[in-house]
């Protein structure tokens, strides 16, 4: 990993860092990950291409929104805690500005008789776009056979099988942790 | 219940859900199900994917939904509540971490950890999926046209690389004409 403050990098000024996240908020419609990458790493080259992933891959492993872990991992690496309030404060707060308004227009019209058919039609397709979303990410990752197994076993937990989200992950963590690292030695061997 | 007991439940559940949720928001959203419709019974299967869908059609992170669910139960209290709940604890853990790893330099073991734990990530978005898509199949409408845009959508997210924004709006669309 890259030590902190090298010196190429621009480092973002607070209002910058808060601009900048609010740009991602309010752009991420499908999830702000697209986004965030492009605004972070292409338009305001605050990160390298390499150093996002391994702050993203972070946010990832910890729980939590991953998204949200990166800005509270980014704010901190360049104005310390202030950036980490600010960067996750730029995130939330246009989303939630239009979700309020969203909510209030839903309780005054979401029961008339013309609204509901066109929810439901949004939301066959917000479900297919999850899938879509999954599948694409499973392809691009090109994880090994049995790992595509824990994967799949995961989704039978999850959506057939109905288990609590502790006990897949505490079933297939360890499996999935124990094959990752079997490969390594393997591939060290 | 009072109102009161509801908001405490529902800082309960989504404190719990965010600090299992691996791999992000949307990984989470079958615990989520769990907790909104089979154990507190605060909507049904249709309720629960039409909020995410109204979630979808506003720009912003995937938690966001949660701030809905919130919503659902207690107004703008619970949805701040809920929004706290999920984002607060797990972001004092993810600046926590971050000033422990300075001096933790073990990349390698990270990635053979991480390359374990994402196909479990990805799967849990996918069963997230297929919930939503039951919910909205068992709508006031059809079902076999629902099942049928899901399809579509999956597909078209899946094989091309257009903005997602076209699938909502077909689907908007064809609801709107199609479902009675």
């Amino acid at each position: 990993m890259a030590k902190e403050g090298e010196a190429e990098a621009p480092i973002p000024g607070k209002i910058e860092l808060f601009l900048g996240y609010v740009k991602i908020g309010l752009l991420g419609f499908g999830g702000v990950g697209p986004w965030s990458r492009h605004v972070i790493v292409e338009e305001r080259k605050w990160l390298s291409e390499r150093d996002y992933a391994e702050v993203l891959g972070l946010g990832q492993i910890l729980p939590g929104p991953n998204v949200g872990n990166a800005s509270v991992m980014i704010g901190r690496r360049f104005h310390g805690l202030a950036g980490s309030l600010i960067a996750t404060a730029g995130l939330y707060i246009g989303p939630l500005c239009i979700l309020i308004a969203l909510s209030i227009l839903y309780e005054l019209y979401g029961t008339r008789p013309g609204v509901a058919p066109f929810m439901q039609g949004v939301a066959a397709a917000a479900a297919g776009m999850v899938i879509g979303t999954a599948i694409k990410m499973g392809q691009n990752l090109r994880p090994p056979p049995e790992l595509i197994v824990v994967g799949l076993l995961a989704v039978a937990g999850a959506a057939f099988l109905r288990l609590p989200l502790p006990l897949i992950v505490v079933v297939l963590a360890p499996l999935g942790v124990f094959l990752s690292l079997r490969r390594s030695w393997k591939r060290a061997a | 219940m009072s109102d009161g007991d509801d908001l405490w439940a529902l800082v309960w559940g989504f404190l719990g859900i965010s600090l299992l949720s691996v791999g992000g928001g949307v990984a989470a959203l079958p615990e989520m199900h769990r907790l909104m419709v089979e154990n507190q019974g605060w909507m049904d299967d249709l309720a629960f994917s039409k909020r995410y869908a109204l979630a979808q059609a506003a720009p912003g992170p995937n938690v966001m939904v949660v701030g809905l669910f919130g919503w659902h139960v207690a107004g703008i209290t619970g949805m701040f509540a809920a929004m706290l709940a999920m984002c607060g604890p797990t972001s004092i853990l993810a600046y926590a971490f971050c000033r422990l790893r300075g001096h933790l330099q073990g990349a390698i073991a990270m990635r053979v950890f991480e390359r374990g734990m994402v196909p479990i990530a990805v799967g849990l978005i996918a069963a997230s999926g297929l919930l939503l898509a039951q919910g909205a199949a068992f709508g006031t409408g059809g079902a076999p046209l629902a099942i049928a845009i899901s399809i579509g959508s999956t597909l078209f997210v899946w094989r091309s690389r257009f903005s997602p924004l076209w699938v909502l709006g077909a689907g908007a669309l064809l609801g709107a004409t199609f479902f009675q």
